[in-house]
């Protein structure tokens, strides 16, 4: 089956990732900007960092036949550092202008700070004025319920156009308020800390499959990009159909990250032919 | 060996995430019957009350049986 990986930390992982992912049917990754592990001072080193994404990162995907597409942004927990922020935002038209780049992301809220709501802000300021599209980070355990309003609630004050905003790692209690405001929403799959399979495909049943996008996120923290394939294995065992999976696993992606035209990945279907061709 | 803090800061997460699995199972179950409309039949309905037992025997603070043996002795009833 063909799969997507919408979410995906390529350069925090080995190449075995790719090949493995091939392997399972993977036909294209995007990569969202991420957090390093420490805060970054400088400017330049974000630069650095979005070309390694832009431009170098799709030649190690392309080895094993996959697309690489990414994403820029500054992480929300570097957001407390507003003039380094500002400077970055400053190179990110020079980003859109290249073939892989998608939008925005991933921007959005670690502790719900001031400073962190006002960079996701102007992140998606700047994303809506270039005709990007945005994906937006919600913070994890304790402060998932409240940041997850807190993004809302700094959306609904700005102009937006929500079916090109994708709000991430959403849980059994955040989905609904995200998916009524009109935006897509995004399962993100962790062997521990985050949605599991299961639960996501429970989600997909409760809340059907439109404005869905399912990821494993894979970084360089414990994680694993094969729970994506967890997830439709499930799918696929409690009697959904390959059609079924293609849509959510396939075909969401293609449509959420189509509104780009750089992505060119269409979605497909499954048809039986009526003869065995000759 | 690991102090009592150690013991919590070293499983909290996973242990959470095992929770959230059970409840997890417990929600499908109940979509289930409700999109059927019938109950488990009799020997699902055995399982899912020791799941039960099992839940209200780890919420007894201070219990002087090992909950493991308790819990591995429920389950070998179903």
């Amino acid at each position: 089956m063909q799969i997507i990986q919408p979410h995906y930390h390529a350069i925090a992982r080995t190449a075995q990732d790719y090949e493995r992912m091939a392997m399972s049917g993977v036909v294209a990754v995007a990569e969202p900007a991420f957090w390093a592990g420490f805060d970054r001072l400088y400017p330049e080193t974000f630069i650095d960092y979005f070309r390694q994404i832009s431009e170098f990162e799709p030649t190690r995907a392309a080895q094993y036949g996959i697309r690489h597409f990414c994403w820029v942004a500054v992480n929300p927990k570097e957001a407390e550092n507003p003039t380094l922020t500002r400077e970055v935002l400053e190179h990110f038209p020079e980003f859109f202008a290249k073939p892989t780049v998608l939008g925005v992301g991933e921007t959005g809220l670690h502790k719900s700070t001031r400073n962190e709501c006002e960079s996701l802000e102007a992140h998606v300021e700047l994303a809506m004025k270039h005709g990007q599209l945005v994906l937006i980070h919600t913070p994890h355990l304790a402060d998932k319920a409240h940041g997850t309003n807190k993004v809302l609630e700094v959306l609904a004050g700005m102009n937006v156009d929500p079916e090109r905003i994708w709000i991430d790692h959403v849980e059994e209690q955040t989905i609904k308020p995200c998916l009524d405001a009109g935006y897509w929403v995004g399962f993100t799959l962790y062997p521990i800390t985050k949605c599991s399979p299961k639960r996501a495909v429970d989600m997909l049943e409760k809340y059907g499959t439109d404005r869905i996008l399912v990821n494993s996120s894979a970084d360089w923290g414990p994680s694993d990009p094969f729970t994506l394939q967890e997830c439709i294995l499930e799918f696929r065992r409690r009697g959904h159909s390959l059609e079924e999976a293609l849509q959510v696993f396939h075909n969401n992606p293609c449509r959420f990250l189509g509104q780009n035209p750089k992505f060119d990945i269409r979605p497909i279907r499954v048809e039986t032919l009526a003869e065995v061709p000759a | 060996m690991l102090s009592p803090d150690q013991v919590v800061e070293t499983y909290f997460l996973e242990a959470r995430h095992q929770l959230l699995e059970v409840a997890a199972l417990l929600d499908r179950l109940d979509a289930a019957v409700a999109r059927e409309d019938r109950p488990p039949g009799v020997q699902a309905a055995g399982k899912v009350a020791v799941l039960r037992q099992a839940i209200t025997a780890l919420g007894v603070e201070g219990s002087p049986t090992d909950r493991t043996v308790k819990l591995l002795e429920l389950f070998a009833s179903v």
